[in-house]
């Protein structure tokens, strides 16, 4: 009788070791979150009582947050290498029938370095911040949103299980969604934030399913149960599950085929581009591929198919980077194409794990410089994004000129800019598991060294091409300062985290690594790396060297494509959008046409009761009886079926 | 099924005995039409004259009707018991007594809101 | 002749006095109508339900340690019934408290002032003018709570017929009540009856049908029938068939649910509200008790039934939901896909299953609350305004309630740190128990879909500007504010910290038998 019975839950995942207890300073855990998400509530409760002091206290909490991060970062290399992981338990967050859901925090050397990305160039941008959007009347809501994205952001890296990392996922997403359309005045921005809502939720299915089957394959969503199970369960759940969690980081990190939201992503204040659309929420999905490498390691299908997604959507960045003329549009297309790079260094497997990590770091921090550059060169020339109204502009912005130079030395990868060392060691890894994807990632390099040079030109460089009426100028020291700061970790970043933080021995407990002999010596593989570089760089020079006309010339197909951003728009109305409602309207039809032979509204038009009544006794009730009647006989009918057996 | 069979075959003997004598007499009847024949009853009494495209009956037709199926239907339930009201316990009294009180409460209502007006 | 042909059944009256005090306190508003004076009804009326309402439910409390089959196995009052009878008087108070409301329509409360007067005529007029009000929406409210309790409680099916017939008939009549939009609410009140007696049509037929199988309408001994003797196909598959249909219809499952938007759209918000929410509780509580107690034994046959009924309703509601244009037709759709998810709990058969609907409907019932009382707080001289872009811009002219029915919004669309979010995961969790991944996946996709079109709404509220004649909320009065006070804070609540209520689903156990 199963009104008195009770299923059984599996019993849970092997028991393990739990994780060491936060004490000492890191029984304050919890701050990391909990700062930001007070100067969240404070400022969006607090209403307008606190429009003169609330973005200084936004700017406060996140600074204390890297503050604190800083001293975490200092406890935890006082530990020995293998106790660098801790776990706070909050509270019993979902409980029901044997099974538990702790909201539980785990800090280990993965969530650490996230957690110094995010609070750090977080604060720095709150601060670039408080100079860009000074003039905005909505500034208390801005601060309180960017609050809210760093306290949600914290917590998908601190989450000590996927339940609670999909309640961070969702947390950035919405955070995102307000972000980009902050400027709601603009059609184009509330467009955009539907666009990017709607694409992650897609990903998010991906998520969402991936937790369902990882809690039926192993009875829990513990990080650490499940990973210690992972090397049991069959391979072609792991594959389900790994293709599943791909297509949640696809959404995320705008990876194809989910990528068309990121460009329209740039209509969000810039400040907001860099935090959230360049350094921090974009590569959440290369955090989630690189946390589950257990899971990973067991499917090599996965793996490959996540080197493939990362190589196409590397490509397709910079192709729409190459031929895109606002400025933070092509950074944008820039921003998928590193990611790119980080997704098939994650695909690589233990080879690449660490260097997907070590790229996102430096490029958080390169990346997040280029767009306060461009944020200040737009905020400089009043607005104007068009880079072929730019021009000749370093000798009115000298220190944003000189700080975007560092960025643009670090993102094509010149030594001893940071890129160089996370690009280069992605490339050598590549070319450790396989020729093709090497030479890919060398390819790719050329290319950012294209249209990067070809930002920096029509934009610093040659005549100025702006209106009369424009007067750039440089931006104020509470937007150059975080961009000095930026520029100087967009040099020493990577050579400081390879060679004194020594990131590679850091993350290894978590992700493991391996390496594998390579025919060719590292120092020939970087020359050829450099060299392809250059003759990207140099490509540019000659095309862009010249007169750059104000109206974009016609160009061939391929600059026309990808202008269009590869027509992304264009399959994704064909492909999804249009069959919804063609289904919906079809559903409609059926539901209000056929079934109720009215069009909503129309009982207005329709003048008296009579007419009303007799209409209805004409048929429509009717014709809801005559569903039910259907209804009924499929119910006998699946009934009947469902006995024959 | 067996217990149906008799039911069955008397349906079927029903059915064909109406079809058989409507088709019957629409061969064999004499056709003499005159004013009372094309009439609803054919008994000479007119039914009450209904406008044209609907039109409404007074809305108290309708609650002397409810209020007639009501009472009715209080008889059904009364009878039986007043018939073996001798050998039923004190509680199906008081039961008894509980349903005539819920059964007057409506029509104390209609009677004070003006539901037995007719005019 | 015997002395006696009967003896008197044993009745339990405390245990049964919730029934009691709602039923009588229905009744005595029937009275109160026959004989007080116009003016002195409506207070009168308000401390009638308010007091049942509320003592029953403490009574409800008091007694909660009390189980077992009452009234000679008519009624099982267990673990699960109190728990739905408490929600449905929780749910029941707070759309008194939306019923309540007399600032929001300038003309006074969201019933017609006699609902029997033809629309747009002189005497409605002039009723109007004189500032009529009805009061006899009280006790037809009280009734139709009086029914839901029967209802989710009922041991046997003829208690079960009865009940329905108590919750639904007051109902009709309610939905008809509409003082704007007098002819859509009419409409829709003919239309709710006539299908809703056809349904009853149904279950009344399968009643008879398992009554021919088993020869009785208790449901123990049904279920011993169905466990003891399988064959009879034809009495089994009709009966079962035909009760779900009943059942089912009051859900709002498709494809019985062609009523939902019709009726949704044409009554007063806050019989809406009483419709969304308690009868949905309601009728999801019968419909558990019934597969799982009487018609457990044939658990087998339904519950592909019910797989496919959800996955059908979950994709229809969310699907259609996306084109809407009409606010009140909207969430009647969001609520036909919202059904079809708890029909994923109820089609698992077990415990966790039942748990995890309870839950959903706890979470469901006042996010529903919340979001028609808001509805009825968008409003111009002419009535609610329902059409969707007149809700653009309502983010800049009223935060608050914009930020409110965002959190409802938020919530429907399962987002995380909102009641619906740990509802669906439980759902979920409880269909993957028994393996049925395919459902799950369905529900996921589905849920997605019905993501965008909640995500609209936040869109238009918060993303547009507002166009010209686009009111803001109008100011309600401290009932409405409470009402949507409570079920915005249970909405946050259930999202953050939902342990303690999972745990007193848990601890009320199983239905009884």
């Amino acid at each position: 009788m199963i009104g008195n019975g009770a299923v059984v839950l599996s019993e849970g995942a092997p028991s393990l070791e739990p994780l060491a207890a936060a004490t000492g300073v890191f029984a304050y855990l919890w701050l990391l979150i909990a700062l930001p998400l007070l100067g969240a509530a404070v400022l969006l409760v607090g209403g307008r009582r606190t429009n003169r002091w609330g973005p200084y206290l936004g700017v406060l909490t996140v600074s204390l947050a890297a503050v604190f991060a800083i001293v975490l970062v200092v406890s935890l290399l006082g530990l020995p290498a293998d106790d660098r992981a801790v776990g706070q338990t909050l509270f019993e967050w979902v409980f029901v029938g044997g099974f538990t859901v702790p909201a539980a925090l785990q800090l280990d050397q993965l969530s650490m370095v996230f957690v110094l990305l995010i609070t750090i160039v977080g604060a720095l941008i709150h601060v670039y911040s408080l100079g860009y959007m000074e003039d905005d009347p909505d500034r208390r809501k801005f601060f309180g949103f960017l609050n809210l994205f760093i306290a949600a952001m914290l917590l998908l890296v601190l989450a000590d299980n996927y339940l609670l990392l999909y309640v961070g996922w969702e947390g950035v997403g919405l955070a995102s969604y307000l972000l980009i359309g902050f400027w709601q005045f603009k059609p184009s921005a509330a467009a955009a934030a539907k666009k990017a809502f709607i694409m992650n939720r897609v990903g998010d299915v991906g998520l969402s399913l991936a937790i369902m089957l990882i809690f039926i394959t192993f009875g829990t969503v513990t990080f650490d149960s499940v990973f210690a199970a992972a090397g049991e369960a069959n391979e072609s759940t792991l594959t389900w599950i790994g293709l599943l969690l791909l297509l949640a980081a696809c959404g995320k990190s705008a990876q194809f085929p989910l990528q068309a939201w990121l460009l329209d992503a740039m209509e969000g204040p810039t400040p907001v581009s860099a935090l959230i659309h360049a350094a921090t929420m974009v590569t959440a999905g290369v955090y989630l591929i690189v946390r589950s490498n257990p899971i990973y390691d067991g499917t090599a299908f996965a793996l490959t198919t996540v080197v493939i997604i990362g190589i196409i959507t590397m490509f397709l960045g910079a192709i729409i980077g190459s031929a895109k003329d606002d400025i933070k549009k092509s950074l944008a297309g820039s921003t998928m194409s590193q990611i790119g790079y980080m997704v098939m260094a994650a695909g690589l497997g233990p080879i690449g794990y660490v260097f997907a990590i070590f790229h996102l770091l430096t490029h958080g921090v390169f990346k997040a410089n280029l767009f306060l550059g461009a944020g200040s060169v737009i905020h400089g020339m009043h607005g104007e994004q068009e880079m072929r109204r730019y021009g000749a502009l370093r000798s009115v912005m000298v220190i944003t000129w000189i700080t975007f130079m560092c960025g643009y030395l670090a993102i094509i990868g010149i030594p001893p800019f940071s890129g160089f060392f996370s690009k280069d060691d992605i490339i050598h890894a590549a070319f450790e598991q396989n020729i093709i994807i090497g030479i890919c990632g060398v390819l790719a390099a050329g290319i950012t060294g294209f249209y990067m040079t070809r930002m920096v030109i029509m934009t610093f460089f040659g005549k100025p091409r702006w209106p009369d009426d424009a007067h750039p100028h440089e931006s104020k020291p509470v937007m150059t300062i975080p961009l000095i700061i930026l520029g100087i970790g967009s040099v020493v970043t990577g050579a400081a985290l390879l060679y004194w933080g020594n990131i590679e021995s850091w993350l290894e407990p978590v992700t493991g690594i391996e390496e594998k002999p390579l025919a060719i010596p590292t120092i020939v593989l970087e020359g050829i790396t450099l060299l392809i570089v250059l003759i990207g760089v140099s490509i540019a020079i000659a095309r862009y060297r010249r007169e750059v006309p104000v109206l974009a010339p016609k160009g061939n197909l391929l600059t026309v494509a990808a202008r269009n951003s590869l027509y992304d728009d264009a399959i994704n109305e064909a492909l999804v959008v249009k069959p919804t409602y063609v289904l919906s309207d079809g559903s409609i039809f059926v539901d209000e046409r056929i079934i109720d032979g009215t069009v909503e509204g129309s009982a207005r038009l329709v003048g008296g009761l009579g007419a009303r009544l007799r209409r209805l006794q004409s048929g429509f009730a009717r014709s809801y009886a005559l569903l039910m009647v259907g209804g009924a006989v499929m119910v006998l009918v699946i009934l009947y079926l469902a006995r024959l057996p | 099924m067996d217990a149906y069979a008799p039911i069955l075959v008397l349906g079927l003997l029903a059915a064909g005995f109406a079809v058989f004598s409507v088709t019957l007499t629409t061969f064999t009847g004499p056709k003499r039409y005159n004013r009372a024949k094309v009439d609803a009853y054919e008994c000479g009494i007119e039914p009450t004259p209904q406008p044209m495209g609907g039109g409404r009956f007074p809305v108290k037709y309708y609650l002397t009707a409810m209020m007639f199926i009501i009472f009715d239907i209080e008889i059904v339930f009364l009878y039986p018991w007043a018939v073996a009201f001798d050998q039923l316990p004190l509680f199906v009294f008081l039961a008894m007594m509980l349903f005539l009180f819920n059964l007057t409460v409506p029509y104390v209502y209609e009677w004070r809101r003006g539901g037995l007006d007719w005019d | 002749m015997n002395p006696e042909v009967m003896t008197a059944p044993s009745i339990d009256y405390i245990a049964l006095l919730p029934y009691i005090i709602v039923g009588a306190a229905g009744v005595i508003g029937v009275i109160v109508e026959a004989f007080v004076g116009r003016n002195g009804r409506r207070p009168i009326q308000l401390v009638l339900a308010f007091g049942s309402l509320i003592g029953a439910f403490g009574v409800l409390v008091v007694n909660r340690t009390t189980l077992g089959l009452q009234a000679e196995g008519a009624i099982a009052i267990d673990g699960p019934g109190i728990l739905f009878m408490g929600l449905i008087l929780l749910l029941a108070i707070l759309v008194a408290l939306l019923m309540s409301e007399r600032q929001l329509d300038p003309a006074g409360d969201a019933f017609a002032p006699r609902a029997s007067a033809l629309p747009g005529s002189d005497d409605e007029r002039e009723l109007t003018t004189r500032g009529y009000f009805q009061t006899e929406i009280w006790p037809l409210f009280l009734f139709s709570v009086f029914g839901m309790m029967l209802f989710v409680t009922a041991s046997n099916l003829l208690v079960l017929f009865i009940a329905l017939e108590i919750m639904s008939l007051p109902l009709y009549l309610m939905a008809g009540m509409s003082r704007r939009r007098r002819l859509l609410s009419q409409e829709a009140a003919l239309k709710y009856f006539i299908l809703g007696a056809f349904s009853s049509a149904f279950l009344l037929f399968g009643i008879a049908l398992l009554y021919g199988y088993s020869g009785s309408v208790e449901f123990s001994v049904i279920a011993d029938a169905l466990a003891a003797e399988p064959g009879q196909t034809a009495l089994v598959v009709g009966g079962v068939a035909l009760l779900s249909v009943g059942l089912l219809f009051k859900i709002g499952a498709v494809p019985f649910h062609a009523w939902v938007p019709d009726v949704y759209q044409g009554s007063p918000a806050p019989v809406t509200a009483f419709m969304a929410a308690a009868v949905k509780v309601t009728a999801f509580g019968a419909l558990l008790r019934v597969m799982y107690v009487a018609l457990g034994g044939v658990r087998w046959e339904w519950e592909p039934l019910l797989w496919i009924i959800a996955g059908l309703t979950m994709l229809f509601g969310s699907v259609v939901a996306i084109a809407q244009t009409d606010m009140k037709r909207m969430i009647a759709y969001s609520s036909i896909a919202q059904a079809g998810f708890i029909l994923i709990g109820v089609s698992t058969a077990t415990a966790e299953g039942l748990y995890a609907s309870i839950f959903y409907l706890v979470a469901y019932g006042f996010t529903t609350i919340g979001i028609f009382a808001i509805i009825a707080m968008v409003r111009d001289a002419g009535g609610e305004m329902t059409r969707l872009d007149q809700w653009a811009g309502l983010g800049k002219r009223s935060p608050l309630v914009a930020v409110s029915f965002g959190i409802f919004m938020f919530a429907l669309a399962s987002f995380p740190l909102t009641s619906g979010f740990i509802a669906k995961f439980l759902v979920f969790e409880s269909a993957l128990a028994v393996d049925n991944l395919g459902l799950v996946i369905v529900g996921v996709i589905a849920s997605v879909m019905a993501a965008f079109f909640y995500i609209r709404v936040v869109v238009i509220m918060f993303f547009r500007e507002p166009v010209e004649g686009s009111p803001a909320a109008a100011v309600p009065s401290a009932t409405t504010t409470l009402a949507l006070a409570v079920s915005a804070a249970v909405t946050v609540i259930l999202g953050v910290l939902p342990e303690p209520v999972i745990n007193l689903i848990e601890q009320a156990g199983v239905f009884l038998r």
